[in-house]
Order: C-alpha cells, then sequence, then structure tokens
C-alpha cells in the first residue's frame, strides 16, 4: 500500500516533468526555458528523495544536495546571460 | 496501529500533497500568459512542493529506520533559500531584455524610469546600452 501510493507520486512527479518539458520546447521566449528548466531541476530534487526512500538506501542522498547546487547555478548563469548577452566577464577584455 | 506506524503514513501522505502541488504548478507553468506571471507558478508552488515532499522524506527516514538526515535538512534549506532568488534573478533578466508583458497588464511604472526616451526598437539600443556598461 505505501509502495503504492510512493509509486504514485513519482507518476505524478513526471506527469509535471513532462508538462514542463512542453515549455521547455515550446516556450516563446528564452526566460520561459530558463524558468522551466529550473523547475525541471527542482522536481528531479523531490523525485530523487521519493526513490531513495522506494529503495530503502540512503545513498542517494548527497545527490538531492548536489542537484540542488548544480539547478541554482545554472540558472544564475542563464539570467546573467540573458541580461548581459556572456556569462563570464573579463577585465581589460573590451 | 503504533505511533512509528502513524507517523510513516503522514510522511508518505505529505509526499502525495507535494506530488499533487508540483502537477498543479506545471498546469500553471503552461496555462499562464506571459514569463512574469509564470514565474510565480515555477517559484512559488513548485518551492512549496518540493519542501513538502522533502519533508516527507525526512520524517519517513527519521521514524522508519532512527536516522536524522543532515543532508536532507540542508537540502530543505538550500532549496528555500535559492528558488525565489533564482526566480527573481529571471524575472529581472527577462524585463531588462525586453519580454513584453501580457495583453491584460495593468500600468507599468518601471518602463518610464528604465527605458526613459527610448521606444522599443531593440536592435540599435541593445549596442548603446551595451555601451554604457562597459
Amino acid at each position: 500500500m505505501k509502495e503504492t501510493i510512493l509509486l504514485i507520486a513519482l507518476t505524478l512527479f513526471m506527469v509535471a516533468i513532462a508538462i514542463l518539458l512542453y515549455r521547455v520546447i515550446a516556450g516563446p521566449t528564452l526566460p520561459d526555458r530558463a524558468i522551466a528548466l529550473d523547475t525541471i531541476g527542482v522536481n528531479l530534487i523531490s523525485a530523487i528523495a521519493i526513490i531513495s526512500i522506494m529503495l530503502q538506501t540512503k545513498a542517494f542522498l548527497e545527490a538531492i544536495l548536489i542537484l540542488g547546487i548544480l539547478s541554482f547555478i545554472g540558472t544564475i548563469a542563464f539570467s546573467k546571460f540573458i541580461e548581459r548577452g556572456v556569462i563570464v566577464e573579463r577585465k581589460g577584455d573590451s | 496501529m503504533s505511533a512509528k506506524e502513524i507517523l510513516e503514513w503522514a510522511a508518505i501522505l505529505l509526499i502525495l500533497l507535494g506530488s499533487i502541488i508540483s502537477v498543479i504548478s506545471a498546469l500553471g507553468l503552461i496555462r499562464l500568459p506571459d514569463v512574469y506571471t509564470r514565474s510565480h507558478a515555477a517559484s512559488k508552488s513548485s518551492t512549496l512542493a518540493v519542501l513538502v515532499s522533502l519533508l516527507g522524506a525526512f520524517i519517513y527516514f527519521w521514524f522508519h529506520d532512527g536516522y536524522v538526515s543532515i543532508r536532507l535538512v540542508l537540502g530543505i534549506i538550500f532549496v528555500f533559500i535559492t528558488a525565489p532568488v533564482a526566480g527573481h534573478l529571471i524575472c529581472r533578466a527577462a524585463y531588462r531584455a525586453r519580454v513584453p508583458l501580457a495583453k491584460g497588464s495593468g500600468d507599468d511604472e518601471l518602463k518610464p524610469i528604465l527605458f526613459a526616451g527610448e521606444s522599443l526598437q531593440v536592435a540599435d539600443k541593445e549596442v548603446e546600452e551595451d555601451k554604457k556598461f562597459e
């Protein structure tokens, strides 16, 4: 019974990721795609938590932290690219 | 049914609630009209979904295995801090990159301050903007 509910929750997260994937592909502007990618990363975090419960292991809990950090850094880089046109600014280069 | 059993069920129902909130947030991301309204759905309700489901996982590991996971607490705190920051930065970048508002939006008071004396001719204005930054 618990396994079934966890499976339903995992399926709902995957449905959410599929809907967000539509927004990534068809989004009219670049910030739409960045927002949808950030939300996909956040949903993957909770999907990993559910998988870690279903497999009765604690080994995936580091992956939650790593994925959170990578998703945040990716979003910051995207927003800087959208605003300035470059990601890494160098002094005296222009 | 012992107390441990009840708390495990509470944790699993929290996870189910989180997944339902996540689907609702994804539907909002599809249905809303422009970037600024979509970022409401993406940052607020999606953060709530992840917080609720990670809290469920934390409670489950606590009462099922007797294992208090510091890594899950760190993950909860990290998502709680960074998701609003990311939403704010994306919205700011979208406004400065002149993504238009939806049709039914109200007054835009930032536009005469930020883009004073500009019409929305993007091409050569952006070159000037870049020179101003340098």
